[in-house]
């Protein structure tokens, strides 16, 4: 009875001591989050003391400093904060749902499809910001109909659920381009940000939208972290478990495609944000709970890491989306190679 | 006892996408019994049990749980009292067991509800029935198949429903690890009064281990009750077109098919 006692309290220990390197890690990935936040109001062509940038977002008026941080830097640094976050949520929740890491909106070609939208929207349409943020859910919310649409055979299949998804992107990522040669050359500079996203000339007005939707399908999502990782033991043993898994497949989709096109019609596709947001995240955490939260986190780091070196580790500036892509290129290989000798692919 | 309850399929008939294979089936789940239902491959044992599990709907009649449809009933309250264990469920990347095994909590979790005492006491209780105490804290991909089973079966305990379903939980399991299953939820029918139901392959174990067989083929149930009253070597050459003796079992008395095949029979038997 007594060996019984120990052997309990050894496993609600573990239970216990998961959850508290969940809160621990979490709270490290906020931090860390708000440290490279300052680092991208601190740094610039000037580099300001701390007390300047404090009393500059205070709203006092002080000289060359004001326009630098408020108008330049302030909206660059929240830009990268939401849409770094929107991007690794609903990575993760794709990749979680569908149980396979490439199963991403990146590769599936969802942000490629919301990106299509968006450019003809501005580029062809000359059309203001709200109608390129509902555009770019139209064509994010289009491209995944089709998708199911055409990947429908038998039986349901990740694997030609994914490669469709490449084919789809590798065309859309065409008409991208198409649109851009096409445009007038005052255009260009604007529509370079859809190949690769960049935070580039991020404006205060651009970004209310996105900040408005990730407050709004965050708590829901968060909410649904359980349920979701109820699916991930398959559909027969999340039925068995009391969900009506129809139902929540469709509000996850939603809600991610929702706040991934609005975060690509803001910054463009930062490529592999939504792909690598989800793994590193269940790498640090580990897989007790739901990782929506930290594979949020994981994004934003990512994005605003990823900006600060882009803008100052080199000669010249480079797009946030270059840095991500060198970053994930790699790993992309890396699981390509795996998944290929596990037989997964 | 407080855990009875009424388990009927009416008038079942239930297939997948307009191919119908179960056709016409009524029966009732003896309560705090085992059940096993037997049945040739393809005879549509598995699409009865998935379908009075609610993971396929009915195409006419009803699966009905203390008089009403389980469809009826909202999904987690049914999940408190009728829980399944599907033939291959899916391991979650880098899980540990202690954490699957509280995965079957979620139907007595609320959204916002943390781990209470009763979750952690459940999950206790589970492992140490199905003996996996000791590798609670270990990652789920460094066991062995009998031990897994034996975690999806403890995080099915968990679940504390009152009837749990089965779906073939022996197969592609040694023999020993066969028995040793087999045991256990014997144990766990004896200790709690759990109404278990599971699809079988192995009709000896079958005969062994059940209080009641249903009998299925081609969609229809065409026997049941206890296999010592209907294991027949009639009902075996019906069910799986297959020439047999009939012995009683050297350990259980229970019957035990002996199949001919056309090979290695003595002289003169034939």
């Amino acid at each position: 009875m007594r060996n019984q006692t120990v052997e309990s309290n050894f496993i609600v220990k573990g239970m216990r001591q998961r959850r508290r390197r969940w809160i621990f890690v979490t709270s490290l990935l906020s931090i860390l989050v708000v440290i490279l936040c300052g680092g991208m109001l601190l740094l610039g062509n000037t580099i300001y003391p701390v007390d300047v940038v404090i009393r500059t977002l205070m709203g006092e008026d002080i000289a060359g400093a004001n326009f630098a941080i408020n108008t330049i830097r302030l909206p660059r640094m929240i830009t990268g904060l939401f849409a770094g976050f929107a991007f690794g949520v609903a990575g993760y929740i794709f990749q979680t749902m569908l149980r396979n890491p490439l199963a991403n909106p990146n590769i599936l070609g969802i942000t490629s499809g919301s990106s299509v939208a968006a450019v003809f929207c501005i580029i062809v349409l000359h059309t203001s910001n709200t109608v390129v943020s509902i555009a770019a859910v139209v064509g994010g919310l289009i491209t995944v109909i089709v998708m199911y649409l055409l990947s429908r055979g038998r039986s349901f299949s990740i694997g030609r659920l994914i490669i469709i998804g490449i084919g789809m992107q590798a065309m859309l990522d065409a008409v991208i381009s198409y649109l851009i040669l096409k445009s007038a050359q005052q255009d260009i500079a604007v529509a370079l940000r859809w190949l690769s996203g960049s935070l580039n000339g991020s404006k205060m007005s651009e970004v209310l939208p996105l900040i408005l939707i990730v407050v709004v399908f965050t708590p829901i999502l968060l909410a649904l972290g359980k349920q979701l990782n109820m699916l991930e033991l398959g559909e027969q043993m999340a039925t068995s478990l009391g969900i009506a898994t129809d139902k929540l497949r469709i509000t996850l989709i939603v809600s991610a495609v929702f706040i991934i096109a609005i975060a690509t019609a803001t910054t463009g596709p930062i490529a592999f944000v939504s792909f690598l947001a989800g793994p590193i995240a269940n790498r640090l955490v580990g897989a007790s709970a739901s990782n929506i939260l930290p594979a949020g986190l994981v994004g934003a780091n990512l994005v605003l890491f990823a900006d600060l070196i882009g803008q100052f580790a080199f000669e010249y500036r480079f797009p946030v989306g270059v840095i991500t892509g060198l970053l994930g290129a790699p790993y992309l290989i890396y699981l390509l190679i795996r998944m290929n000798r596990k037989g997964e692919l | 006892m407080s855990n009875t309850h009424v388990f009927r399929a009416e008038r079942l008939v239930s297939g997948y996408d307009h191919k119908t294979i179960i056709h016409g089936i009524d029966l009732e789940i003896p309560q705090n019994k085992i059940s096993v239902i037997i049945g040739a491959n393809g005879s549509g044992k598995s699409t009865l049990l998935k379908t009075m599990a609610k993971l396929i709907k009915p195409t006419e009649g009803d699966v009905t749980l203390d008089g009403k449809a389980i469809n009826k009933y909202p999904p987690k309250e049914l999940a408190r009292m009728l829980g399944l264990l599907p033939q291959s469920p899916v391991v979650p990347d880098g899980i540990t067991v202690a954490d699957l095994v509280g995965r079957g909590r979620f139907p007595h979790q609320s959204l916002f509800s943390g781990w209470s005492k009763q979750d952690y006491e459940a999950v206790e209780e589970a492992m140490a029935f199905m003996n996996i105490t000791a590798f609670a804290n270990h990652d789920i991909d460094e066991l062995s198949g009998g031990q897994r089973q034996r975690v999806w079966i403890a995080m099915a305990l968990a679940q504390q429903t009152d009837i749990l379903l089965l779906d073939e939980p022996t197969t592609f399991l040694d023999i020993t690890y066969q028995v040793e299953i087999l045991d256990l939820l014997t144990n766990l029918n004896r200790r709690y009064g759990t109404t278990i139901v599971m699809v079988l392959h192995d009709i000896n174990l079958s005969a062994r281990y059940a209080d009641h067989i249903f009998a299925v083929k081609e969609g229809k149930l065409i026997a049941e009750g206890k296999p010592t009253e209907v294991l027949t070597s009639d009902l075996v050459k019906t069910v799986f077109d297959l020439n047999c003796v009939v012995i009683p079992d050297p350990i259980s008395d229970t019957p035990l098919v002996i199949p001919k095949g056309r090979y290695h029979v003595k002289d003169g038997d034939n």
